[in-house]
């Protein structure tokens, strides 16, 4: 037996090598060039990010005294001052401030499409995959919440239970998996036909396990490729909870508090306090349109 | 047909109910009285204010009187900041405002988004194609809370063309930009969805038939293939009713145009929990009330759908 299977291993070997369906996925993402350019933006957007607090000659919280008062002219970007990107009205280095505020949108934008995800995934796979009385009474769930202004009962729960960064996890996290949900029990229920499914439920697996190794493994395209088209519009929520003045608090800011700070004084002759974070803001957004669709047109054979 | 629609609102009633329910927890559950202020108020007067307002009474009491006053006298209760205003007044204020705009803006977004994706199909790889696609790749980044600004900048403080703010009774000048940055990312989006729906469409085997026909180009997109492309954009209006509904906060505040979403964010920073509720419930009802008409607009054009 041993060396039979020995011998199978070395004829594999020399075989030519078969590629598999990631493999094939990732040559086609590559050749995409959108998406590597919007993978490379997104990387300097990373680097710059994580390297930032570094470079920056200036602290986040910390007010330059010698600009304050006279903004308009004294804050403006230059390389003698070391504001590089200027002062906020405060006179607060504004490169640092958008350093900090990439950090926060960054991490909202990816822990609140996590999140999304894996309780959208979950659920949905769960729904879809015991059908019946179960699935209808979940899909009803997700039909109510999805009917619900949702922007509105989040600003409401931040009123109530007080702004936080956690509690914006927790109710941007509360609305988005409901789309990831449907996604995923539809594709579930498309799954659980399937002889490898049956094979499993014959051999007596227990359901839960069936649903993670099984049905949510041969998700993975489609839930990657969301998640990406995901990450954004987290941002994008984040933003505008912050853009209203109830997302992430003083001093810390985040990509669309910078954008309102920006915007509110643009008329006293500082556009650059809109224009760099409002930069990073499409940028980044644009970064990630592009690698989530350079992504579906990779993993989703579909379409072409 | 009748059945159908009275089934859809047998199950809208109880959502309806549910927001109600859930706002009313939310803002029971809410720690620190309204009237409390910094300099503290004797308790004694606090608890006058509680009985004034009926908050002393138990919950059951006064989430039946509220939903009660509501449905019977279209009643929303007191403002808890503005003593000599109520949540109605507040409401027939703002409300027109944000419907004038709204609906200029859901004008935009359908008719010019809609008829952008489908000359863009029907023109593929034309020019016209790329700019629809261009338009609607470049607007998927500017939400309406950077879009105003934007716009702000160019066309007021940069060219001077128009107001950068205010509301002065609607004159189209001021209407313009709302209607454009609340507009804007949802023309785009439906752009997109009717011209991806109506090239799927242009492939199909009934359009080769009506081509094979000899009937005339226009007349097999008019009559054959426009009905089935709509259909994706008509499940995307409720969505886009939810955002846009969500949007006019920003505009409101961005544009002092002193529609509802004014009344709500001031309120929220406030904590004026009644008028905060009154405004939840009523877009809340709005939403479900359009969600209600897309689905029977749906089922009505979409002859697979059977009821």
């Amino acid at each position: 037996m041993r060396t039979a299977t020995l011998s199978d291993a070395s004829a594999l070997a020399t075989a030519p090598k078969g590629r598999s369906l990631w493999a094939d996925a990732r040559r086609r993402f590559f050749r995409n060039r959108a998406a590597v350019a919007g993978l490379v933006v997104l990387a300097l957007i990373a680097a710059f990010a994580l390297l930032g607090p570094w470079i920056a000659p200036w602290d986040y919280e910390e007010i330059d005294w010698a600009v304050l008062g006279s903004v308009e002219t004294m804050g403006r970007p230059s390389l003698e001052t070391g504001h590089w990107f200027g002062t906020d009205q405060l006179g607060r280095d504004l490169f640092a401030r958008t350093v900090q505020g990439t950090q926060i949108s960054l991490m909202v934008g990816i822990v609140g499409a996590l999140i999304a995800v894996v309780v959208g995934t979950l659920y949905g796979s769960v729904a879809g995959y015991f059908g019946g009385r179960v699935d209808g009474a979940m899909m009803r769930v997700v039909d109510v919440l999805m009917s619900i202004p949702y922007m509105f009962v989040l600003i409401l729960l931040l009123v109530v239970f007080g702004r936080s960064i956690l509690m914006l996890f927790v109710g941007i996290g509360l609305i988005s998996w409901l789309d990831m949900a449907r996604i995923a029990r539809g594709q579930t229920l498309a799954l659980r036909g399937k002889e490898f499914v049956e094979a499993a439920i014959a051999t007596g697996v227990h359901p839960f396990r069936i649903i993670l190794r099984h049905i949510v493994p041969n998700l993975l395209g489609v839930i990657i490729v969301y998640a990406t088209l995901l990450v954004p519009s987290m941002i994008i929520y984040e933003s505008f909870i912050s853009f209203l003045g109830l997302g992430v608090q003083e001093p810390l800011t985040s990509w669309g508090a910078l954008i309102n700070d920006g915007a509110a004084e643009m008329r006293n002759g500082t556009s650059w306090q809109l224009l760099f974070p409002l930069g990073f803001f499409v940028a980044g957004l644009f970064a990630f349109f592009f690698i989530g669709d350079g992504l579906r047109d990779a993993l989703d054979p579909k379409d072409r | 047909m009748l059945a159908f629609i009275l089934r859809r609102l047998l199950v809208a009633i109880p959502v309806l109910i549910l927001l109600v329910v859930v706002t009313f927890v939310l803002m029971y559950a809410a720690p620190g009285s309204p009237f409390a202020t910094e300099r503290g108020v004797p308790p004694q007067v606090l608890a006058n204010l509680e009985r004034e307002y009926g908050l002393d009474r138990p919950f059951l009491a006064q989430i039946g009187t509220y939903i009660w006053n509501i449905v019977s006298d279209f009643d929303f209760g007191p403002s808890f900041v503005y003593r000599d205003q109520d949540v109605n007044d507040l409401i027939a204020q703002g409300f027109p405002v944000t419907l004038t705009y709204g609906f200029w803006a859901f004008v935009l977004a359908v008719l010019v988004g809609g008829t952008l994706g489908i000359v863009a199909a029907v023109r593929q790889n034309s020019w016209l194609d790329y700019l629809a696609v261009g338009i609607s790749i470049g607007a998927q980044v500017l939400p309406n809370f950077v879009l105003a600004p934007i716009l702000v900048l160019i066309f007021t403080l940069w060219l001077g063309w128009l107001p950068g703010g205010g509301w002065q009774g609607g004159q189209w000048e001021f209407v313009i930009m709302p209607v454009v940055a609340l507009g804007t990312s949802f023309m785009a989006s439906i752009a997109r969805i009717a011209r991806a729906s109506m090239l799927e469409v242009l492939s199909s085997n009934f359009i080769r038939t009506a081509r094979a026909k000899g009937l005339p180009g226009r007349r097999i997109i008019l009559r054959h293939a426009l009905k089935p492309a709509l259909l994706p954009v008509i499940s995307y209006l409720g969505p886009a009713f939810v955002g846009m509904i969500t949007g006019s906060v920003v505009i409101d505040i961005y544009f002092s145009t002193g529609g509802i979403g004014q009344f709500f964010v001031a309120s929220a920073l406030n904590r004026d929990y009644g008028v905060m509720m009154g405004i939840t419930v009523l877009l809340g009802a709005l939403t479900i009330l359009f969600n209600l008409l897309v689905d029977i607009a749906y089922a009505w054009i979409d002859p697979k759908i059977r009821y």
